[in-house]
């Protein structure tokens, strides 16, 4: 039907017509993305002015529903402390993990690579499932790890219905779940670095420890940068894990700002009040990105 | 010699006798770790197979007494799992494929057509990218709650199903394309379609693979959308299914562990037979698969 686009238009018309063919590939992907993402952005930000009840219908709010957030809600301020207790042991943790396994699995040994599929393994299993298996494991008395401690002669704490270990018990897990897709990206720049350099460092006389300071850690510095940054980021998001294994509880205690905007929305039907929520995660989030790229002036090494 | 030249860049040092110790501390190292990460997986998957008492014992035994692999049955048949699992695919499928395709489409034009305000489209498409999905989510309720798509196999699918990540990811793929092929088969009078479908889309299996994989690990695993959409068997995909049986039969840990062994299986599977394409993936735009 497009025919003979080929040499027979003149300059004109074939530039309209490279629009057009433009407009035409774009269409399907385009109506899409501007009616289920483009208008939703932009309604969320609208929706967190109103008072929006799915039963009772929409009124305007004004900044009454952020000033609930931030002066009265309690539930809102032990979220924000949950999610950035979450963050703050959590992406440490599975940073300096994916790392120091990227460079155990970056080894020329022999079956090395079968390691890399079982570390990245846990990523791709279904997380409600693997959340189930969790709550097994971190069952009081009969659960996996509290045995274990008691093989050692330790007492396990209740885990999950405890209020001051059951943030922990979500973050091991979520390490445990996570830390291979880091593996996969430090593998990435590792892999990168070339060989040059350390053969160099190494006619200079550097120890292992000192090519390993002067060499690895800058030129892997962007790479380190790019996973702290997605770390944080998804780290935010969390919410299948909390929802499934303790549902926020006990109390408050592992209620993160996602699952929190879960029940808010979907919950109590509170939609414009979620989305406030929801455009305060945003804000979090965007603040914290924003802040690691100034500072990475610092200590991001580019060449 | 020591551990850190070994690890920094192993076997590619001169060796020497200490040095032959490291591979299997390294070893030794790496087996513990693999050890621990599967444990919670084969956990899942050996007290699938144990009987009610056997799972409540105290302490917990590793292999099961006697196998019971009816509970996969006893499983199966307490929830509808078979109408979950077709839910799944049926979902994960239309969005696999929507995305492919129309991404595919985009993506072209962004990376090989002039038109006016095309840089500023792709940075909307790319600002988008940055706003997490749980900010859109209450929109994108509220749309398909208007269009009566709730508990619909296209409320499902169709908002899912049209990402900036897929544009983004293939556009990069695109243009990594000679342009000198492209421009050959114009002079041969080939169509701008015609150099899509018989130029471009053959070179990009891997990429098309890698935005597939992806699409199909994320959204099979994807709790929040299904669970917001679908509120009956009907529709119900199988993590939101897995997440009601929990709430119903909370104490059947044998039959809890058969239903998350059978969620897993195709995830697993897919992962084993298209990780190449999986870790592609990761590495190239670090991104989820949303």
């Amino acid at each position: 039907m497009a025919g003979n686009t080929g040499r027979r238009g003149g300059v004109k018309s074939s530039r309209d017509r490279e629009g057009l063919a433009a407009g035409l590939f774009l269409l399907p992907n385009l109506i899409g993305f501007l009616i289920f993402t483009a208008i939703p952005v932009g309604a969320a930000f609208a929706l967190a002015f109103y008072d929006y009840d799915l039963l009772l219908g929409a009124s305007f709010a004004g900044l009454e529903n952020f000033r609930e957030i931030f002066t009265e809600d309690e539930v809102f301020r032990a979220a924000l402390f949950n999610t950035v207790y979450f963050t703050l042991v959590s992406v440490p943790l599975s940073v300096v993990l994916g790392l120091a396994t990227a460079m155990l699995v970056n080894q020329a040994l022999r079956g090395v690579v079968a390691f890399r599929s079982i570390f990245l393994l846990p990523y791709v299993t279904v997380t409600v499932a693997l959340s189930l298996v969790w709550k097994w494991i971190y069952l009081p008395d009969v659960g996996l790890i509290n045995s274990a401690l008691g093989i050692v002669g330790l007492e396990g704490p209740a885990w999950l219905t405890s209020s001051t270990w059951a943030m922990p018990g979500l973050i091991i897990m979520s390490v445990w779940k996570g830390f291979g897709y880091n593996m996969v990206l430090f593998l990435a720049g590792l892999q990168g670095i070339p060989e040059h350099l350390y053969d160099a460092a190494k006619v200079d006389g550097a120890t292992s420890w000192r090519r390993f300071l002067h060499v690895t850690i800058p030129l892997l510095s962007p790479t380190t940068f790019f996973v702290v940054v997605i770390s944080v980021i998804s780290s935010f998001q969390v919410f299948d894990q909390a929802l499934v294994m303790t549902g926020g509880g006990p109390g408050t205690s592992t209620t993160t700002l996602v699952l929190y905007i879960y029940q808010k929305g979907f919950q109590s039907f509170d939609m414009g009040y979620a989305a406030a929520v929801a455009l305060v995660l945003f804000a979090a989030i965007f603040v914290f990105t924003v802040v690691q790229f100034i500072f990475q002036r610092r200590w991001v090494t580019y060449d | 010699m020591n551990l850190l030249d070994t690890v920094f860049k192993g076997g590619r040092s001169p060796s020497s006798v200490t040095r032959n110790y490291w591979p299997i501390l390294i070893y030794a190292t790496l087996c513990a770790m693999a050890f621990l990460t599967l444990v919670p997986i084969v956990w899942m998957v050996l007290t699938a197979f144990k009987s009610a008492p056997e799972v409540a014992a105290n302490p917990p035994t590793w292999w099961p007494r006697e196998w019971h692999p009816e509970n996969f049955v006893a499983a199966w048949n307490f929830a509808p799992f078979g109408r979950y699992l077709m839910n799944s695919m049926v979902m994960v499928g239309g969005i696999t494929i929507l995305q492919t395709v129309t991404s595919a489409l985009a993506a072209y034009a962004f990376a090989r057509l002039k038109f006016r305000g095309r840089d500023l489209l792709f940075l909307l498409y790319l600002g988008t990218l940055m706003i997490p999905p749980q900010v859109t989510v209450i929109p994108q309720f509220i749309l398909i709650k208007e269009l009566g798509w709730v508990d619909t196999y296209q409320g499902l699918i169709i908002p899912q199903a049209f990402t900036a990540f897929g544009v983004f990811l293939l556009r990069q793929f695109f243009l990594t394309i000679p342009r000198e092929l492209e421009d050959a088969a114009r002079i041969d009078g080939a169509t701008r379609f015609g150099c899509f479908w018989r130029i471009i889309l053959p070179l990009s299996g891997p990429a098309m693979a890698t935005l597939a994989v992806f699409a199909f690990l994320f959204h099979w695993n994807n709790l929040l959308w299904p669970l917001v959409v679908s509120n009956s068997d009907a529709t119900v995909p199988i993590v939101v299914g897995l997440r009601n049986f929990q709430g119903q039969y909370g104490t059947d840990w044998n039959l809890l562990m058969a239903a998350a062994a059978i969620a897993t299986i195709p995830t697993v599977i897919v992962y084993l037979l298209a990780q190449r394409w999986f870790v592609r993936g990761i590495t190239m735009s670090g991104f989820g698969g949303r």
